[in-house]
């Protein structure tokens, strides 16, 4: 850092050095993310007895990539009628918005694009951009599946945006502070991974797996592109690259989410054994960990009727992180063991 | 039909009992974790895949796949011109024209099947009285051209020529049932 | 600071031509996009301003609620615009009127505000010194603990309007047949069915 801003001036050095973290991470995600959708199919293939992607590279490993360029190749469709700007806008903003999330996640002591106050805030913010992805993806395609899948999934999204928002507060009145990195010291203890945030926010853990599920239209929540009735939902109309960065967009978001829970529950960086050294490698292993889940669930728990979905969201998930709110707030003022942790963090 | 309609207040006592078991049910994700315990014992079972190109399942002797004409083992073709099989065919694929040849024998001088047309019911088939007109055990012969599709006298015998050997023997495999 | 000036520039003349085609723009959906726009502008400038708190809460509310049931209710309606749009004309000298009214009014409030002389020292003994603490934690001990009840007025006096909208707006109608779903989630295997062993030709 002092390196670059001697050498290039202030001003330009800094900024060399943001890009430069910038261009890391997101180089890195994608990489990472080619490799995980591979797993992600591996994984759903091993369930239902197949074998999944094998033949592209040793194990099939390479079939992202393949895919990848399948996907460049491909022409580009524009249904006739359609709002052509918006039209490529929507998937462009899906993509920005699931990497600009990622510039306040700490994966290591320090090693954050973005070490801001409101980190939380910030990811709130972002990502309530990405319901303008879908939303602005299903109008401009002229499409009445794709419209109906669009109000689909942004009336989902925005449902559970609402009870992840209210299970991350339970978290916040418990550290005090809304620094991501903040988070992951108020859970640095003694005790290991029992001195995390999964153990006092036990129930809250599965309710935010559940949301973050429903908020990043995975299954068994993936209603807006269920086949069966929607075809694909707002993506119907989409193709080649535009639906690559749909895609990648909401793969991406899923892989946020399992960084959420890592952050916000499990420790982040934090070794679960006292003793063994902290890292970035166990929040990796964490965050593979969660996908796996996520991937299992995929293969596992049949779709949601719409309905259903809706009343889990406003009449259950809702009501218990509302309640679980105002439990954390009263036992962090009273000072039950577990819940403030103001002194040990922020 | 008795309305099920269920008024509010009138969840029967034993159904909406909020016992411990249940609470303690729901908040661990019983089912869930039981779910995930079945994914897993199937994750490590043995796969079904098949690697199709490089491997393939067993066809049974019966299997009705890309018509062949067979010859005799002299070299003498085996149709008549009988027409049976274009009397039979149901989805009429089979154009058929004969004339006797010089040494008086009845034979085609056109054998077509509209390979678009065909449906694969067999019935050629069964009707042929010389087993000339088989569905031998090739499936892989997608084209890219629908004329490529339109097989001939031609066609068909090569076909024969080059399947033959499987085909004999699916005959007789399939004979005793016959 | 020339970083700080550009992107103010930056994010103002965004602010304000996205504005402007908020209400130049034909399509409604499009009005409501350059009216999103708008609001990430400003988001933009409240953290130019050291701001960030506010600035986060601007796009969560706005862009994330707000905007989301515009765009809903907008791409729904079912209004032939163009038609709208050609009675503008007719409307345009009242509009234009009550715009310059409205302007003439800001210019005389503006032209002789004063400030009550002990106004800025009072703002500033509320408030925690903005050098100490950052401004997430001084706006939650403005609004948690200094001023807690005003909040909680606030809050109560948006709960009646919530309740107020509900029971305006909710029906209960009869005969309507509607699953129980507690009823279906709480339905057991062990009450529901039973296996019988049933030897062929006879039956149970």
């Amino acid at each position: 850092m002092e390196f670059m801003i001697d050498t290039f001036g202030l001003y330009f050095g800094t900024f060399l050095v943001i890009m430069a973290q910038a261009l890391l991470v997101v180089v890195l995600l994608l990489v990472a993310l080619a490799f995980l959708m591979y797993g992600d199919r591996k994984i759903w293939a091993a369930v239902q007895m197949r074998k999944g992607p094998n033949i592209v590279g040793p194990f099939g490993l390479l079939q992202s990539f393949a895919d990848f360029i399948k996907y460049i190749a491909k022409e580009v469709v524009v249904p006739s009628g359609a709002d052509k700007i918006v039209f490529f806008l929507a998937p462009m903003i899906t993509f920005i918005m699931a990497v600009v999330v990622w510039a306040v996640i700490p994966f290591n002591e320090g090693w954050v694009v973005s070490n801001i106050n409101v980190g939380i805030l910030y990811i709130f913010a972002m990502s309530s951009f990405e319901v303008y992805g879908v939303i602005m993806g299903g109008w401009a395609s002229n499409s009445k599946y794709a419209f109906l899948g669009a109000l689909r999934s942004a009336a989902q999204m925005i449902s559970y945006e609402v009870s992840i928002g209210l299970i991350i507060v339970g978290v916040l009145l418990s550290t005090g502070s809304l620094n991501l990195t903040d988070i992951v010291h108020a859970q640095d203890g003694n005790y290991g991974f029992l001195s995390w945030y999964w153990l006092p926010h036990f129930p809250m853990v599965w309710l935010f797996f559940v949301s973050a599920l429903a908020e990043t239209n995975r299954p068994p929540f993936d209603l807006p592109e269920a086949e069966s009735e929607l075809v694909a939902g707002y993506q119907v109309e989409y193709s080649s690259t535009p639906f690559l960065l749909f895609m990648i967009g909401e793969l991406m978001a899923l892989v946020f989410m399992t960084a959420m829970m890592t952050i916000l529950f499990f420790g982040g960086w934090l070794s679960p054994i006292p003793g063994l050294p902290d890292g970035v490698l166990w929040f990796v292993g964490k965050m593979l960990f969660f996908f796996f889940l996520f991937s299992m669930v995929k293969a596992l728990v049949p779709r949601f009727r719409y309905d259903q979905l809706m009343r889990l969201g406003w009449k259950v998930f809702l009501p218990l992180s509302l309640g679980w709110v105002v439990l954390v707030a009263a036992f962090a003022q009273y000072g039950v063991p577990g819940y403030a942790r103001w002194a040990v963090g922020g | 039909m008795v309305s099920r309609v269920m008024p509010v207040g009138q969840w029967g006592a034993k159904t909406m009992a909020v016992t411990l078991d249940r609470v303690i049910k729901n908040f661990l994700l019983k089912d869930f974790l039981s779910g995930f315990a079945l994914g897993m014992k199937y994750f490590f079972k043995p796969k079904f895949t098949v690697n199709y190109p490089h491997e393939k399942g067993a066809l049974s002797p019966r299997f009705r796949g890309e018509h062949a004409l067979r010859r005799y083992p002299n070299g003498e073709e085996r149709c008549i011109a009988c027409k049976l099989c274009e009397a039979i065919c149901p989805a009429q694929a089979i154009t058929i024209d004969a004339e006797p040849r010089e040494d008086g024998s009845r034979r085609t001088t056109r054998y077509d099947i509209d390979m678009t047309k065909c449906i694969y019911c067999g019935f050629c088939q069964e009707a042929c009285p010389v087993d000339a007109i088989v569905e031998g055990p090739n499936f892989e012969y997608a084209t890219e051209t629908r004329e490529e599709l339109f097989y001939n006298k031609e066609k068909l015998l090569d076909n024969g020529a080059r399947w033959e050997a499987e085909i004999a023997r699916n005959i007789e495999l399939d004979a005793p049932y016959r | 600071m020339v970083i700080a000036t550009l992107s103010f520039y930056l994010f103002a003349f965004t602010a304000v031509a996205s504005a402007i085609f908020v209400v130049l723009s034909r399509n409604p959906v499009h009005s409501v996009l350059w009216l999103i726009l708008t609001f990430f502008s400003a988001a933009a400038l409240f953290v130019l301003l050291g701001a960030e708190f506010i600035a986060m809460l601007m796009l969560i509310v706005y862009v994330g609620a707000v905007a989301v049931l515009f765009l809903f209710v907008v791409m729904m309606l079912d209004v032939d615009f163009t038609e709208l749009r050609g009675s503008v004309a007719g409307y345009l000298p009242l509009g234009l009127a009550i715009g310059l009214i409205l302007l003439m009014e800001l210019g005389i409030v503006f032209g002789n505000w004063v400030f009550a002389e002990n106004a800025p020292a009072l703002r500033s003994a509320v408030a925690p010194a903005l050098e100490e603490v950052e401004n997430t934690v001084a706006l939650g001990q403005l609004i948690y603990t200094d001023y807690v009840f005003l909040f909680q007025i606030a809050g109560l006096i948006l709960f009646v309007a919530m309740i107020g909208a509900i029971v305006l707006t909710m029906r209960h109608r009869p005969n309507v047949k509607r699953q129980s779903i507690v009823e279906q989630i709480y339905r057991d295997p062990k009450d529901s069915y039973e296996m019988k062993d049933v030897k062929p030709g006879q039956g149970i």
